[in-house]
């Protein structure tokens, strides 16, 4: 086999792993615009927000630190303990919820139906507001994350493929282990939102908020789940791309990666973010590695918006989004 | 004519109400009725009466149209309801299928019906069994129960929202409109089953319907709105016999038909107008 066809296998890949990790995210856009018909821009936040606490919660650091020290002049770092992983990740899920409830509260609350014009600007200050809330309460800097997931390359895959081809695929544990947890996560999203009570309540009030209202289903208790399990996810997302790359402001910019992967999914479908997420990780790799050389790299940085356009043009409600029923 | 039969137990007292949508446009002026338990009761009038908002001041839907009661009282079996949560209102046994039918499009009929159980904290058997009665009400909706119900024709739509309300076990149902965009068979169709529902299964009915004729055959009682006050009430039969009635809502006369001259003339002769 030529060399070039086994590493387009590679990179092939790794484009479904780093599609994975696209789709994580694009996951938290979907619950909530579902739900409320809301395109929540502060979903790249959320996760940048939930891996700070996570961080935050587990080196045992005193929240709004850096406030607390320059209002009363004490010199207050840490609690001095170290919370294990799991704990942590529990204790941030509670703080997300948490979130949830103060942002349904404050904000959406008070805008129930209003144009979703009003609502995604409501959802772009929200972002900005929380990027400063996490600086104020955990600080600024660059942040390792460790909560033991395996990382580096996977030893059993490198092998295999070595006595195969003559030549180690190298994968990324951590990859893998994203793409069992977002599987898991997906199904357990789907059979929720299909199967379950609150789950058809969700996807009613996102079909109808008056009607919703006049079954008695509780709009503040829907939005709340929603925003909870956006929160869950975001969390989820954070931790897997903060031990990739650290936990840092960048982080909140993967948001702008899900865009594309939403506009190929559809907004509305839990496994079209899934597929979007692969077809964008796959197609950016592949294209980059077939064509990039020829029209001076750098492709990935504009490949996934080109290939959403060409979405937007012959099916503007993605692979799998819901059909817009009108009838004449 | 009000005291001509003795009244059974009221569940719902409507007690002079005034409505006002974002805080300046006052719709209802005082709206008083009073709904007897096991009824069909109707609530007459033209389009912009006050008859929709009456039933959402009712089930508390007006909030999230930015509509208010500023005065009066609403009361259910004499308890004040008029600042709970629809959903309360719901667990009460008020539930209101709303003008328009208002299915959830991307859902099954069946899950559509499932959702009407939200508040409920029933087991699963319960719940199938009223599925099954709902659905020998509506055998149409057995067939399509699969279906998206933004796919399914107006009728089924308002079956559909009808067994919604019935899948909550209300006591009274808020009906707005059944009629609207219908053909006259399927509307005839509704109203018997409400009729059937109303005398098999005790559902006490308020309803609030354009289509007069239709209405007062059904129901028991009646009450006519006119920007946003009640002109008249009375038993229907009673009603159905009013001239007045006769003439401005059943598009009857005794005298024949009249030329447009005699037509202006109606508006003189509104005597009940307040």
């Amino acid at each position: 086999m030529p060399d070039s066809v086994i590493f387009g296998m590679e990179v092939f890949l790794n484009g479904l792993m780093a599609g994975v990790l696209y789709a994580l995210v694009a996951l938290g856009f979907v619950l909530i615009y579902k739900a409320s018909g809301i395109f929540n821009y502060a979903q790249g936040v959320l996760a940048l927000f939930a891996a700070l606490t996570l961080v935050g919660i587990m080196e045992g650091q005193v929240p709004f630190g850096h406030l607390i020290n320059a209002v009363f002049g004490t010199n207050l770092h840490h609690f001095g303990w170290e919370v294990p992983a799991l704990l942590a990740i529990a204790l941030t899920a509670l703080v997300m919820v948490g979130l949830a409830w103060v942002v349904n509260r404050l904000v959406f609350h008070h805008l129930v139906g209003q144009d979703p014009i009003i609502l995604f600007m409501a959802t772009i200050g929200l972002a900005y507001f929380l990027e400063g809330f996490g600086d104020v309460t955990w600080g600024a800097d660059i942040r390792k994350l460790d909560v033991g997931l395996p990382q580096g390359l996977n030893p059993w895959i490198d092998e295999v493929t070595y006595n195969l081809f003559g030549y180690g695929f190298f994968i990324d544990n951590l990859d893998l282990v994203a793409t069992v947890v977002a599987a898991i996560l997906v199904v357990a999203l789907v059979a929720f939102a299909q199967y379950s009570k609150h789950g058809r309540a969700m996807r009613a009030v996102a079909d109808d908020h008056q009607a919703a209202l006049s079954v008695g289903i509780s709009l503040n208790f829907i939005w709340v789940m929603v925003w909870s399990l956006a929160g869950f996810v975001a969390l989820v997302a954070g931790i897997m791309w903060g031990t990739k790359m650290g936990v840092q402001f960048s982080l909140s910019l993967i948001a702008l990666k899900a865009l594309p992967v939403l506009m190929l999914g559809g907004f509305t479908s839990i496994p079209g973010a899934i597929v979007g997420g692969l077809i964008i990780g796959v197609g950016e790799k592949m294209f980059e590695f077939a064509i990039g050389p020829l029209v001076g790299g750098a492709t990935e940085n504009w490949f996934a918006y080109m290939l959403a356009l060409v979405f937007l043009v012959f099916r503007p409600q993605g692979l799998f989004g819901e059909k817009i029923i009108e009838r004449v | 004519m009000l005291d001509a039969a003795p009244r059974d137990e009221t569940v719902l007292e409507v007690n002079n109400i005034e409505v006002i949508y974002n805080h300046v446009i006052l719709v209802l002026k005082g709206v008083s009725l009073s709904v007897p338990k096991g009824g069909i009761t109707a609530l007459l009038g033209g389009n912009g009466a006050g008859k929709t908002t009456t039933l959402k001041a009712i089930s508390n839907l007006l909030k999230s149209e930015r509509g208010e009661v500023t005065k009066g009282t609403i009361a259910y079996r004499g308890e004040r309801v008029q600042d709970l949560l629809p959903s309360d209102l719901v667990q009460k046994g008020v539930v209101q299928v709303m003008e328009g039918r208002h299915c959830f499009e991307h859902l099954t009929i069946e899950e559509n019906l499932l959702t009407g159980a939200y508040t409920r904290r029933a087991s699963r058997g319960e719940i199938d069994a009223d599925l099954n009665m709902v659905y020998d009400y509506f055998p149409r909706l057995k067939e399509r129960r699969r279906s998206q119900a933004g796919y399914t024709s107006g009728g089924e739509q308002q079956m559909c929202a009808i067994g919604r309300a019935l899948m909550s076990r209300p006591e009274t149902i808020l009906l707005d409109e059944p009629s609207m965009g219908l053909a006259p068979q399927l509307v005839e169709q509704i109203f018997e089953i409400v009729k059937s529902l109303n005398e098999q299964e005790g559902y006490t009915f308020l309803l609030a319907e354009q289509n007069t004729n239709v209405a007062l055959r059904f129901a028991h009682y009646g009450y006519i709105l006119e920007s946003g006050r009640v002109v008249m009430d009375g038993e229907a039969a009673a009603l159905r016999e009013n001239p007045d009635v006769k003439e401005f809502y059943l598009g009857m006369s005794d005298e024949g038909r009249k030329s447009f001259r005699d037509v202006r003339s109606y508006r003189r002769r509104k005597r009940w107008l307040s």
